[in-house]
């Protein structure tokens, strides 16, 4: 009954949002209030539905309903709780129900704390985002359904993917999803006001939190997604130039342009065409995103066309969506009128610099995750497209905006100096040089452009710093004066420097792991022994070790200095599963400060040894370390007290936003 | 019926919650709006400036920009004259209270009576296992028995006991696995040989594969009279097409068999099967026999060959439901799960009108594993 409930509460949603995309739109058309205020309840009540509909759906999961098809397809009775929970979202139908609850999450958080935006934007956007989880709604019942039901429901389940039963499905789906669809916020917000016909200065002030708010989650997804990848393939890469790696890169790269653009508008007035166009982009790379995943498109463009009905039925959302709102776009966009005069070398200038290379560098990415697709559909040739391509196109555009990023923040509105930033930027200079100059001199024997790239981590670390210390005249004035200076800073400075700072951080390590890690694989029998940088590991053998619903053979190995100090034991091992007769890599990671030790186990061969994969791994925690910073950076700058700013702020309203936010 | 009571809440507060707006006389012409944003950059200027972060006279430049959209949003600002209580206000409310009468209490429920499967209850695992009795309750006690294996994995009698179950519910991989722990754990005799060597069978689709017939002959090493074994090693013999062999094989078994054996009767029609070998469809005792001389290549071909054979053949009569089984199993086991799904969609075609014998169908590419 329950999973018959959840189908209905969906079905309700479904009527909710129809109800939802045309009244308020009316509404604003006729200037009646009262439609326009049907709006909000609406949004309410959907999420209402939808959430209901979502809890039907674990429950059935975590009681191990077999009589669901979706549940029997995909559980297993003997999976431990956490898994039997997060299986929700480890398959097609429940990972699209994970993806509309978060939709009607996000329509409800702006019609309940909205309260400060101007009624018809408010109206409109909530209209625009009703279309939008009509569609997807109308897609989960219609050819994703994860409530189908069998009759004589089986007696077991057919089990978890073996590589998803890893607590990271708990965190990476949900965050990522957070991410995408945080941006169909702003996609909602730019609609609405380019039905409206109005947009200024003010609408970047109003969509700031939520760009901020999915940028933030997107960023701590893929980085999560990036961890559990390292740890649990087995051969220790953090990042594959996968498409489905892309496909979450590439509204990333757009949000974080989006991001800066939207300052600009903020401020200035300016750059009002281009962030509306940015806005809709994200939204868009967001939904390719889903489609290129979802669709089956990435297994083979032929097994698409074999079982297209879903394939078909994203693209034409996909068509509707996107096609729709750039054709809006078109249309109105011409009707906006620029404002806000700025010299190149300016912030602003800057800004723009930031937006022309993280959009080119977004444009490489999409066509080396699409080209190939669209090369097979055409003609029929299977193409890869790898690193190679990536490291050759993506990385010399990127690499002028991360050595340009710490000059932005020190240059003044309007017209900046370029000569006084620079000068100001001293001491991370020489702090770089020192740098590129101390790794030339460590190094051994890693690739002659690594010291650079350490230098240019250095540079934006420092020069994140410098900015702080220059907003609060650090050294120039005495302490106590420097703090109330430091206290008194907007918290958006903060956390830009923080972001930036996470930035060179995350470069720091992926430097250090490409050209300083080091490798061994080996088949070694018990009472082998095994270097690796300064450690020396030994084999002490196999035993086997009983799982909930696996059996793992586990290595035991024990790790030492190579001058014979004892550090501790490492246990990778080889995990069976038997309900879908597969085995997967449980490597064993050992963290030495932000160093890593990772080891993986191979399947045993005949004669008693066993393989191993064996990698040092310096530096490689910076790597996601920098995500965290990242995202921390986002944080204070969502706290910050000005992007509340717009209406009288009530002491209960502000605590409760503070609170969802 | 309760079901449709919650439904009928569940629509009730939707409805109520949507129509709650229209349902007040007074409308606030609530939200914020732009001027408080201006007034709030005007003093972000002033810090900007304060921190040297924009020059005096950019400063200036930027205040008379804000003021100015200031201004313009002020104008705009005056306050909205609500509609409410004109005529074409009240006509527009109740267009919208009609459409959202219609799409909730109807709409939703025209869409669950197509999509929704009332009448199917649910069934969490967890009660299951408390039912006592009735269809159910072989699951159950599997999972029981599976729980306690997995705790004392080094428990014989418990193989011993589940194997067969296994064997039953069409889970040959772990009945053999099972088979295996009864060995290593309780001990070799003949009779859990070739139990073992049955549920390779099975596991092969009814093929005595070269492993399980060695797994045959040690079991009739161990004990010469082992009837299983003897049943098995004559069908091995008679799938490598040596219909002699395996009828003496046979006939030796019943001549030795004890009187009123259980078995006797299945080996009877084992023989009489044989002079029927050569005109059921299907390999000819000729084919088979050429089949063990050729090369693994040339044995494949064929195979391919007579598979090829039998689709088109289905092709033309596609009422034969056991030719339909056979060839998706064919591709099941030659390892074209692909094949193997489309041939099942052809039969389902094919048998459109046959609902008992698709269900055959999905229940067999359910049993090989292949479902898309």
């Amino acid at each position: 009954m329950i999973a018959e409930l959840g189908h209905y509460a969906l079905m309700l949603a479904l009527g909710l949002s129809l109800i939802q995309s045309v009244m308020p739109i009316i509404g604003t058309r006729n200037n009646d209030v009262v439609l326009m205020s049907m709006a909000v309840p609406t949004a309410l009540a959907q999420f209402a539905f939808v959430a209901m509909a979502f809890l039907a759906l674990a429950t059935c999961y975590v009681t191990s309903d077999f009589s669901v098809l979706n549940v029997y397809e995909n559980s297993n009775s003997t999976m431990p709780l956490l898994y039997r929970f997060t299986s929700v979202w480890g398959n097609h139908e429940g990972s699209m129900m994970l993806w509309v609850s978060i939709l009607t999450l996000f329509g409800a958080l702006v019609a309940a704390l909205g309260t400060n935006l101007p009624a018809k934007l408010k109206a409109n956007a909530l209209a625009v985002q009703a279309w939008i989880a009509a569609a997807f709604e109308l897609f989960i019942l219609i050819t994703s359904n994860p409530f189908v039901r069998i009759a004589n429901a089986p007696f077991q389940g057919r089990d978890l993917n073996p590589v998803l039963q890893d607590p990271g499905l708990a965190f990476h789906p949900p965050m990522l999803y957070l991410g995408y669809v945080g941006f169909s916020i702003v996609f909602s917000f730019a609609i609405a006001a380019l039905l409206e016909g109005r947009i200024d200065a003010a609408w970047a002030r109003f969509t700031r939190p939520w760009v901020l708010g999915a940028w933030m989650c997107l960023t701590l997804g893929i980085a999560g997604g990036s961890y559990w990848a390292y740890y649990e393939l087995g051969w220790g890469g953090f990042w594959f130039w996968d498409p489905v790696e892309n496909a979450s890169l590439m509204p990333w790269l757009a949000g974080t342009a989006l991001l800066h653009s939207a300052v600009v508008m903020e401020k200035r007035g300016a750059l009002k065409v281009w962030t509306i166009l940015l806005a809709i982009i994200a939204f868009s790379l967001s939904l390719i995103g889903t489609f290129l995943v979802r669709s089956g498109v990435l297994t083979s463009v032929h097994a698409f066309a074999n079982d297209p009905r879903r394939g078909i039925f994203i693209l034409a959302i996909l068509i509707c969506f996107i096609g729709g709102a750039l054709a809006l776009y078109a249309w109105r966009a011409p009707l906006l009128k620029q404002g806000g005069l700025f010299a190149p070398i300016s912030r602003e200038g800057a800004l723009v610099f930031n937006n022309l290379f993280l959009t080119s560098a977004c444009a490489t990415v999409f066509v080396g995750t699409l080209y190939p697709l669209a090369l097979e559909a055409l003609t029929g040739d299977k193409i890869s497209v790898g690193p190679p391509f990536f490291n050759l196109t993506f990385g010399p555009l990127f690499l002028p905006l991360l050595i340009a990023m710490p000059f932005g923040p020190l240059l003044g509105w309007k017209r900046g100096d370029l000569l006084a930033a620079a000068q100001r930027l001293l001491a991370a200079t020489i702090l770089a040089a020192l740098a590129i100059a101390a790794s030339f001199a460590l190094q051994r024997n890693g690739p002659v452009l690594a010291p650079f790239g350490v230098g240019v981590a250095v540079f934006i670390m420092a020069g994140a710093l410098v900015d702080l210390a220059e907003r609060t005249m650090f050294l120039r004035i005495p302490p106590a004066a420097m703090l109330r200076r430091a206290i008194g800073l907007p918290r958006s400075a903060w956390g830009g420097a923080f972001a930036h700072f996470g930035i060179g951080v995350t470069l720091m390590g992926i430097v250090a792991v490409t050209a300083w890690g080091s490798e061994r694989i080996a088949a070694l029998k018990p009472g082998d022994n095994i270097d690796i940088a300064h450690f020396r590991l030994t084999f002490d053998g196999t035993f086997a070790r009983p799982g909930p619903n696996y059996s793992d053979l586990v290595g035991h190995f024990t790790v030492r200095r190579t001058g014979g100090e004892l550090l501790g034991a490492m246990e990778p091992s080889r995990r069976t599963f038997p309900a879908r007769n597969m085995a997967t890599t449980e490597a064993a990671l050992m963290s030495r400060r932000l160093n890593q030790i990772y080891l993986s186990l191979g399947d045993p061969n005949p004669d008693g040894s066993v393989p191993v994969r064996l990698y040092f791994k310096p530096q490689v925690l910076m790597i996601w370390l920098g995500a965290v910073i990242m995202f921390i950076g986002g944080a204070l700058s969502l706290s910050d007290r000005r992007l509340r700013v717009g209406a009288p702020r009530p002491a209960k309203v502000a605590a409760l936003r503070v609170a969802a936010e | 019926m309760i079901l449709w009571c919650i439904f009928a809440v569940m629509t009730a507060a939707a409805v109520l919650a949507v129509l709650w707006p229209l349902g007040r006389r007074r409308q606030k012409v609530g939200g914020g709006s732009d001027v408080a944003v201006y007034k709030d950059q005007l003093e972000e200027i002033d810090r900007d400036r304060a921190t040297g972060l924009i020059g005096d006279v950019e400063a200036e430049a930027a205040r008379l920009e804000v003021s100015r959209r200031l201004l313009a949003a002020a104008e705009k600002q005056r306050p909205t004259e609500s509609i409410v209580a004109t005529q074409r206000g009240l006509r527009l409310r109740r267009v919208a209270a009609v459409a959202v009468l219609l799409i909730l209490p109807f709409g939703a429920p025209a869409l669950y009576l197509a999509l929704g499967s009332p009448n199917i209850a649910g069934e969490p695992a967890f009660a299951r296992v408390k039912t006592p009795q009735g269809g159910e309750s072989i699951a159950s006690l599997v999972s029981q028995v599976e729980a306690h294996l997995a705790q004392d994995p080094n428990d014989a009698t418990g193989w011993e006991l589940i194997a067969p179950v296994y064997l039953k519910l069409g889970r040959f991989d772990d009945a053999v696995a099972a088979r295996k722990k009864v060995l290593a754990l309780g001990g070799e005799t003949a009779k859990r040989r070739a139990d073992l060597g049955e549920a390779e069978v099975a596991a092969a689709n009814g093929v005595v594969t070269a492993e399980a017939k060695a797994t045959f002959e040690r079991a009739r090493a161990l004990d010469p009279h082992e009837a299983k074994a003897g049943y098995f090693l004559g069908l091995a013999a008679e799938q490598d097409g040596n219909a002699d062999a395996a009828g003496s094989i046979w006939r030796t078994l019943l001549a030795e068999a004890p009187p009123n054996a259980p078995w006797a009767g299945f080996v009877r029609a084992a023989l009489a099967r044989l002079g029927q070998t050569t005109t059921v469809p299907g390999p000819s005792a000729n084919d088979v026999a050429a089949a063990a001389k050729m090369t693994d290549d040339q044995r494949n071909d064929m195979i391919r060959g007579m598979v090829a054979g039998l689709e088109s053949r289905l092709h033309d009569n596609g009422a034969d439901v056991d030719g339909w089984l056979r060839l998706v199993r064919a591709y099941a086991v030659l390892g074209d799960r692909d094949k193997a799904r489309n041939a099942a969609a052809e039969a389902r075609r094919a048998l459109a009108d046959h609902p008992e014998e698709i269900k055959r169908v999905d229940d067999l590419v359910k049993g090989l594993g292949i479902e898309s």
